[in-house]
């Protein structure tokens, strides 16, 4: 059993400051929340269901195209921010977004172990869990028993490498197409990859719904 | 899946794209979502945050969220569920790190 895990040192590494806007909304959710005025989850709810996952659907289409273009593949992994903009989408230039490749043998998840970096460009808000005390510290010590609660068990053999990611360098992960899709128009393709495949404690799963679309 | 409040989506101004709520960072989507729970729980009916958000609108701030977060702010600050000072000790402590800014 592998575990690598790709930090990048902590010097360098987040928390880094908010900006002030950033300050001034944490401020007010942590006082209404000792206040009892309101949970987190009440937050989470409302953002949910008025974002439509706008966010995911940027990543998967970024996934889809990768697996029927050989070439944007290589482009993505060789700069994901510049590929995500050649898709027509905005990608912000203050941070990078660094496209990691499963392939066989070798499985990628990420984490923000000090905070919460995330790469919302392409994934959209973070979800809760993401984002817990649990998860940010147990994905880098048992890296393999996080992925079972998710569902995901690997076999023995492969390696499993968690990236840690900080406040200039955002990772996403690229799944491995799965048997069973194969002659699939990007749109089915990309309706089966979910934000989970690309956080990495998920892969992409041939349903029937998607191939009958 | 929670319902979505027909009065709340359609405030006025709330960036778009496809017709879908869309926000720029993590912060802007708590701040939405902070003065949509605060509604919901009956802190303040939504007319009335609706009014401010205008009011800060017409001053001009460049980006919809923070005109929305000064809204939110004043309200809360009218209505006194925080106070000034409590919001700014509390946000000091998040920009030099005493406590964890976790989005």
């Amino acid at each position: 059993m592998t575990h690598d895990h790709h930090g990048h040192g902590h010097d360098g590494h987040h928390p880094e400051a908010p900006s002030d806007v950033e300050a001034r909304v944490l401020a007010l959710e942590s006082l209404l929340i000792e206040k009892g005025l309101l949970k987190s989850s009440d937050v989470d709810e409302v953002i949910s269901a008025f974002e439509h996952d706008i966010g995911p659907m940027i990543g998967a289409k970024v996934v889809a195209r990768a697996w029927v273009d050989p070439a944007y593949r290589e482009r993505l992994l060789r700069s994901g921010s510049e590929a995500v903009r050649e898709l027509g989408f905005d990608y912000p230039a203050s941070t990078q977004l660094v496209v990691l490749e499963n392939k066989p043998g070798v499985h990628n998840a990420i984490v923000c172990t000090l905070c919460s970096c995330y790469p919302w460009p392409v994934l959209g808000l973070p979800p809760v869990w993401y984002k817990s005390a649990p998860y940010r510290s147990r994905m880098v010590s048992e890296p393999r028993a996080v992925l079972e609660e998710f569902g995901l068990r690997l076999p023995a053999g492969v390696a499993v490498n968690v990236w840690d990611s900080s406040s200039d360098l955002r990772y996403m992960v690229l799944p491995e197409r799965p048997e069973g899709a194969e002659g699939w128009t990007e749109e089915q393709l990309a309706a089966i990859v979910t934000r989970d495949c690309m956080i990495g404690v998920a892969q992409p799963k041939v349903t029937e719904n998607a191939a009958a679309r | 899946m929670k319902k979505i409040d027909r009065q709340v989506a359609d405030t006025h101004g709330l960036p778009r794209k496809n017709g879908e709520l869309v926000f720029q960072a993590p912060w802007q989507g708590r701040a939405f979502g902070l003065a949509v729970v605060l509604n919901e729980k009956g802190a303040y009916p939504w007319d009335e945050f609706r009014a401010g958000l205008v009011e800060e609108i017409a001053k001009g701030e460049p980006e919809y969220y923070e005109s929305w977060l000064n809204a939110l702010e004043s309200l809360l600050l009218d209505r006194a569920l925080v106070t000034r000072d409590e919001v700014e000790r509390r946000a000091a402590e998040y920009k030099s790190l005493e406590r964890d800014p976790v989005f």
